[in-house]
């Protein structure tokens, strides 16, 4: 789950990261609020929508004055934000940060992720600061100091050290920096971070390491023990459809082409979007039923990729394992008789009580298209939408 | 010949008396697997289908010698079931639940390492030597046993479609492993191609792998210096859009890397087989393995 940079920045005051002062406002009225409240200028006002990039692409601006919050306000809040995280569309922006401007001396780098291929908790940091992290990676790897941390150990101190002293930090600095990676790593394991991410980390002129930006990533699998963080969602960062299909636990993600696809198992229904482009066509969607999957949840899953009006056919595609082919053959004749659907529609089942399902599709009455196998159904959904 | 599993693994059920713990022990049973325990904290002295229920793995070894766990547990408490049962002393375990968290699977791959246990999965449907034993959820009838043709793959359905495509060509299987969805598992690509690698039943291997991580690189690698049977390999996730979760939790594309070409690339660099097509797989094996 993604959240917000204020709420990240909530989760930081809660473990003593030191953030600059200022709070989040929905209205330009309460950004001033919050602004007169900081006592003292410049203050920056910056959007908050789930993409990075803000700053390039205008969501980030300094006020000086109570004026100037108003104007600048008032141009950020309902704007369409472009970033290169966002897509060519962007994110309409309904929510800013306001926040105390500081005399920055250095802007550093810190992430914590878990690594997959060691199975340790890595520590990033970097001097490169402010930049796009992955390019400075790609360029000049060697100015990226990363620290494995063995999670049953935990955080050790020479650990913090190592980065410490990698970022070439004043005296000063050190003594502050080193309880604030401690509660980091802390917030990090306590919530399931996915990811944090502080980019920038400043030093200012006065020696003081605060966190000027903040990105936390919380682990999907995680969240049953963290409900004190399930109001962070925000549904309206999100696709409608994805919101509607993650109510049925459905896993389904909108693309942009025209051919439907409903299919059990993730790696499946990778590879039917797969060759359903490589039958000259391009998928409208990613529609995991799951394992398990109840008619009922195919009804569902037919509803929510009918509802994207790009969609010209529909294939399903099911290997019954767990899910028999005779619960998915109700739950399609169901949701094709309800909804009426308009759209070609082709089936190809194998598994599990295969001419039990199949015989409950013949006899429904409705035009639905069989295919022998996966590539056949592939080229006739692809003729189809042609 | 087979790898990891074969018909005398005995095997013990943790989460046994749960909806698919049930269900999923008949069927094994039903193909003929040697299931000789469950465990379910506070049930024990119970049976299922006269199966012996225990409340702690170390009791169900010590009792009936089992030395393989197959796990249905849920996925708060599964991290916990796969240290239990390799502290008991269990040599394979199987791990099917699906939505462990990273951290807690993080913790669990340190934990076992070193020690002397296989953990295949979690997020998987488990492991099949087909016509020996079925340690998994995978439907049985689209297997063909006798060899000569070993299969490991990240994902299930995916793995099954592979598998029918490999008994209509009249291809039969050694062993086929899932290793699971997940970015954090047990035995990887590398493990189940050196065991193939070693069995003198396997002729060849289909490898199935997914966008995200590297583990098809590294597997590549080992391929391309240290085996001689023929591999096949397809990757799923050519069309997933990056940073976009594809269902599974390891199946992403982050700042580039984990991308299908870079993959396929690295197995073609590796002279594995790469079947482009999912439609067309069983044909290719026809013409690679035959």
């Amino acid at each position: 789950m993604k959240i917000h940079e204020y709420q990240a920045k909530e989760l930081f005051k809660k473990y003593k990261i030191p953030i600059p002062a200022g709070g989040a406002a929905f209205s330009v009225e309460e950004a001033r609020k919050v602004a007169a409240g900081l006592g003292g200028w410049p203050v920056v006002v910056k959007a908050q929508i789930h993409a990075g990039g803000r700053g390039k692409g205008g969501g980030v601006k300094l006020a000086r004055s109570a004026d100037e919050v108003n104007t600048v306000a008032g141009q950020i809040l309902g704007m369409t934000l472009v970033t290169h995280q966002t897509g060519p569309e962007g994110r309409m922006v309904r929510k800013v940060l306001v926040e105390q401007g500081l005399n920055i001396k250095k802007e550093l780098y810190l992430s914590i992720i878990p690594d997959r291929a060691s199975a340790k908790i890595v520590l990033m940091a970097s001097e490169a600061g402010g930049m796009d992290i992955e390019e400075v990676a790609a360029k000049t790897p060697e100015k990226i100091i990363k620290v494995f941390v063995d999670p049953l150990l935990g955080l050790q101190g020479y650990h913090c050290r190592q980065l410490a002293f990698g970022l070439n930090l004043p005296p000063a600095a050190v003594k502050s920096f080193m309880p604030m990676i401690q509660n980091l790593y802390r917030l990090f394991v306590e919530y399931d971070c996915s990811l944090v991410e502080i980019n920038p980390l400043v030093i200012t002129a006065e020696e003081a390491v605060i966190a000027l930006d903040a990105k936390v990533n919380l682990d999907d699998n995680a969240l049953f023990r963290h409900k004190d963080v399930l109001e962070f969602r925000d549904l309206e960062e999100e696709d409608p459809l994805e919101v509607e299909a993650s109510k049925f636990n459905l896993n389904y993600i909108n693309l942009d082409g025209n051919v439907g696809n409903m299919v059990n198992g993730a790696g499946l229904a990778m590879a039917t979007m797969d060759i359903i482009k490589l039958a000259g066509a391009e998928p409208a969607n990613f529609l995991d039923v799951g394992g398990g999957a109840s008619a009922e949840m195919v009804e569902n899953g037919f509803r929510i990729i009918l509802s994207d009006k790009n969609v010209k056919g529909i294939l399903i595609n099911i290997f019954g394992g767990i899910l028999r082919c005779d619960t998915l053959a109700r739950g399609v004749v169901e949701a094709a008789t309800k909804t009426g659907i308009k759209v070609p529609v082709v089936v190809r089942m194998e598994g599990t009580n295969v001419e039990e399902g199949r015989r409950i599709l013949a006899e429904s009455g409705l035009n639905l298209i069989t295919a022998a196998d996966l590539k056949d159904a592939a080229q006739k959904v692809a003729q189809i939408v042609k | 010949m087979s790898i990891f599993v074969d018909k005398d693994t005995r095997v013990l059920v943790q989460g046994i008396t749960g909806k698919e713990g049930q269900f999923h022990t008949r069927q094994c049973v039903a193909y003929g697997t040697r299931v000789v325990a469950g465990v379910t904290p506070g049930k024990a002295g119970q049976d299922m289908d006269g199966i012996p229920v225990f409340n702690t793995v170390a009791d169900a070894v010590q009792k009936t010698g089992a030395d393989c766990s197959l796990i249905f547990v849920p996925p708060a408490f599964a991290a916990d079931a796969v240290m239990e049962a390799a502290d008991a002393g269990i040599r394979l375990v199987v791990a099917i639940t699906e939505g462990i968290p990273v951290l807690d699977m993080l913790k669990v791959k340190n934990y076992i390492e070193g020690k002397p246990v296989r953990l295949i999965g979690p997020n998987c449907p488990g492991i099949i030597t087909p016509g020996e034993a079925k340690i998994g959820i995978m439907p049985a009838s689209i297997h063909k046993p006798g060899g000569p043709i070993g299969v490991v793959s990240r994902s299930g359905t995916l793995t099954y479609e592979v598998v029918h495509q490999l008994t209509k060509q009249g291809i039969g299987q050694t062993t086929c492993i899932g290793i699971g969805g997940d970015p954090v598992n047990g035995t990887n690509f590398v493990d189940c191609l050196s065991a193939f690698e070693q069995d003198p039943a396997t002729r060849g291997v289909v490898m199935v792998g997914e966008i995200g991580g590297n583990a098809e690189e590294t597997a590549a690698e080992f391929i391309k210096t240290r085996m001689s049977k023929p591999v096949i390999g397809f990757i799923a996730g050519i069309t997933a859009p990056p940073g976009r979760r594809m269902g599974h939790a390891g199946a992403i594309i982050s700042g580039g890397s984990g991308t299908a070409q870079a993959k396929i690339e690295a197995m073609k660099a590796a002279d594995i087989h790469v079947c482009e097509n999912l439609g067309t797989l069983g044909e290719l094996c026809q013409k690679v393995f035959k």
